[in-house]
């Protein structure tokens, strides 16, 4: 086995300053909790691209920098420098400062019925001293979490078990109706230093209630910020919950996140991705379909221009009979970004009359853009249907002749053709103000794009090259 | 004056020479047709006069109302006036009809120095062409082209240059897998628009849209090059005999 390579002790001071601050306030299950990830963290140490999950992305620029926990408060942040960042239309809205929860940056007032909100951190410590104040409701606390992200399963898990920090803990009560998106706001704000955080979010889905919940990643500076996110999300029966992360970080950010989806009979959940920023990002999404008639929608968007690096893993488990799910992944690369989108599907043995569908289209718009689409089907069940398909084209020529031949110019023409593409992902998004938030997003960044591109010289025709696979079992 | 001068025009796409020296003067308020047999350049011609940039011209002058037209952009053409309804019209997935349109409306009128018009003021002028189509209102909001049925592309394709009033309109084979319903619908919509400072160029393989528009001249295009020039009669003539004669004729007045 190896062990944490590059600057292993940074993670262990991390994590020893962690447990000595946290000693007397983890209850026992948590404390376990963390030695048992901590251990794993410790024994199998970063990943590199001889690990299959990680073929396409190399984490060697990550490991090289030095980032430290933040000091809790810090770095002073003003409201008028989270205004910007705020969702219209948002039920409430829980902002955290690297990693930290931030009460006077957030917007709790009038929550609306069935909604109990509050810093996962705060809800354990009002549990431990057994005074829990308005909306602090710790109860559900340990039933659920770390209960389905895997420490074995993934290294960053792992780490983000043993040294989350704090994060949100919001529960939504059985049948409550939540027509407003829950804002979930992750600042990293370095002031000078290279911050690292371990966001820990838990979303508890009480059977037959409806709602959306936005985690929203951004940056305040320029400095390289790590954060290394893990979500669970807790469907009971027949909830319809929607999830949307929103990558916006600098350049210069690493974030890996890992969203792990639990669903109960006849629960209805959306995953939104949209990662627009970022140095380094992987997305994970992990939806286990475990009760029956389950459905899963995974929507996502990334677009990549200079030398990102979006990664993408996708690991849909049908564990149980009638279930369906759909993946579509829309990707645009520019300049020198790369894209990764890692399919894979599991349909276990119980698992009949599965109907999974998988999607991944993307467009280069530049030669040095590159991506990789891996579909990967595991069934072990017999009465199942599965397909997928990727393609990885360029814009038209022969759209952006109709366009241009109309009076539109040829920057515009490029940039309606791009928001196009993008904007297929805002068609499955059934929230209005979660849906309007992520269209103004998408078109902001593809005009940034187009921008751009107008002072590039418009590339030769390049043969295109596109690869296409339908695949029926 | 005329609006379109071409002269001696010579293209290629990937190296193989499709026009081999065309000229043509249209005047305004004139309706040519260009006729010919599959391959003989009737396309292109048309590509390249709407400046698609796949088409090279290799030599030759084309002249819009005294511009150089081969100077100008896709964009820049249809500004100045230009409007190809395509043989095959685009489909464009996630672009509304009725955005798009407003879109390029909006861009020729700024070009032209006049207001932009917003969504309120458009649409009632929209819809009046769509009903004059004969096209169902629930295409306003469809993606551009998308799922049309082919007579619907074609009327799409008459709906907008109804919007745009070109000057010089370019239609290649519009009247190709049309009914008779829908033929004698997109003639209407062109003759409609017929007047003293617009010109049709008229790409047809049959002669039978000309039962519907009233052509000033025919003009028979072969192996890149116009073989001969007559009035609506000659139209009707190849229908009889066929590309094959017109090409001998001119063979046969070459080599007299």
């Amino acid at each position: 086995m190896a062990t944490v390579t590059g600057k292993p002790n940074r993670y262990l001071e991390a994590y020893g300053e962690l447990i000595a601050e946290r000693r007397e306030r983890d209850p026992v299950w948590l404390r376990q909790l963390r030695e048992d990830a901590w251990t794993r963290f410790h024994a199998k140490g970063f990943p590199t691209t001889h690990d299959e999950d990680w073929r396409f992305t190399n984490l060697a620029a990550m490991e090289k920098i030095p980032f430290k926990r933040a000091v809790k408060g810090s770095v002073a942040v003003s409201a008028n420098e989270i205004e910007a960042f705020r969702v219209p239309g948002a039920a409430c809205q829980l902002v955290f400062v690297n990693g930290y929860f931030a009460p006077e940056l957030s917007e709790l007032g009038r929550l609306p019925k069935g909604l109990e909100i509050c810093s996962l951190v705060g809800a354990i410590d009002c549990g431990m001293v057994g005074i829990a104040p308005e909306g602090c409701a710790s109860d559900g606390i340990e039933q659920h979490l770390g209960r389905y992200a895997d420490v074995r399963r993934d290294v960053f898990t792992a780490l983000n078990s043993a040294l989350w920090e704090d994060g949100a803990y919001v529960r939504i009560r059985r049948g409550a109706n939540l027509s407003q998106p829950i804002h979930l706001l992750y600042v990293s704000a370095g002031a000078g230093a290279e911050i690292m955080t371990h966001p820990r979010t838990l979303i508890v889905a009480e059977p037959t209630c409806r709602a959306a919940v936005i985690e929203d990643y951004v940056s305040l500076g320029s400095e390289a910020a790590f954060s290394n996110a893990v979500t669970e999300l807790v469907a009971g029966q027949d909830a319809v919950v929607s999830h949307y992360l929103v990558e916006r970080e600098n350049l210069a950010a690493f974030n890996v996140s890992t969203l792990r989806l639990e669903m109960a009979r006849g629960a209805n959940v959306s995953s939104h991705s949209i990662l627009l920023g970022g140095g380094l990002v992987r997305n994970n999404v992990h939806p286990v379909l475990s009760g029956d008639g389950a459905e899963c929608l995974i929507n996502g968007l990334f677009v990549g221009a200079g030398s990102q690096h979006l990664d993408n893993y996708m690991l849909v488990e049908h564990a149980q009979p009638q279930c369906s799910s759909r993946q579509f992944y829309n990707g645009i690369l520019d300049g020198s970004a790369r894209g990764v989108f890692h399919g894979r599907i599991v349909v276990h043995k119980d698992a009949q009359k599965t109907d999974a569908k998988q999607t991944n289209r993307n467009l280069l718009l530049s030669d040095n853009a590159r991506i990789d689409t891996k579909p990967q089907l595991e069934i072990y069940a017999d009465d199942v249907k599965c397909t997928h398909g990727a393609t990885i084209g360029q814009i038209e020529e022969e759209q952006l002749f109709y366009l241009r031949s109309r009076g539109i110019d040829e920057v515009s023409a490029r940039n309606t053709l791009l928001y196009a593409f993008a904007a297929e992902c805002l068609d499955r998004m059934q929230e209005p103000a979660a849906r309007e938030f992520a269209e103004g997003l998408i078109r902001e960044r593809i005009s940034e794009l187009a921008r751009n591109r107008k002072a590039v010289a418009p590339a030769a025709p390049v043969e295109e090259e596109v690869q296409r696979w339908e695949e029926v079992r | 004056m005329a609006l379109l001068e071409i002269q001696d025009l010579h293209a290629s796409v990937d190296g193989h020479e499709i026009l081999k020296g065309v000229n043509l003067t249209v005047n305004a308020g004139e309706v040519h047709s260009i006729m010919g047999p599959n391959g003989s350049g009737k396309s292109t011609l048309a590509a390249v006069l709407a400046r698609r940039e796949t088409y090279e011209v290799t030599g030759g002058r084309v002249l819009l109302d005294g511009k150089d037209l081969l100077e100008m952009k896709p964009e820049d053409a249809a500004r100045e006036g230009v409007f190809l309804a395509f043989q095959y019209p685009v489909e464009i997935p996630g672009i509304g009809n009725a955005y798009f349109l407003r879109s390029a409306l909006n861009a020729i009128r700024k070009h032209r120095g006049e207001d932009e018009l917003d969504a309120m003021d458009f649409l009632p002028v929209y819809k009046e062409h769509m009903k004059l189509l004969e096209m169902d209102d629930k295409l306003m909001n469809r993606s551009v082209n998308e799922g049309f049925s082919g007579g619907e592309k074609k009327r799409n394709e008459i709906l907008q240059m109804a919007v745009l009033q070109p000057k010089l309109a370019i239609l290649d084979e519009t009247d190709s897998g049309l009914d008779i319903d829908a033929l004698r619908i997109v003639a209407q919509g062109v003759n409609a628009m017929r007047s003293p400072d617009r010109s049709f160029l008229v790409i047809t393989h049959y002669q039978r849209l000309l039962d519907y528009i009233a052509t000033d001249f025919v003009h028979v295009l072969v192996d890149g090059k116009i073989v001969r020039s007559g009035g609506p009669e000659l139209a009707l003539e190849l229908e009889d005999k066929g590309y094959g004669s017109a090409e001998a004729d001119a063979q046969a007045a070459l080599s007299a």
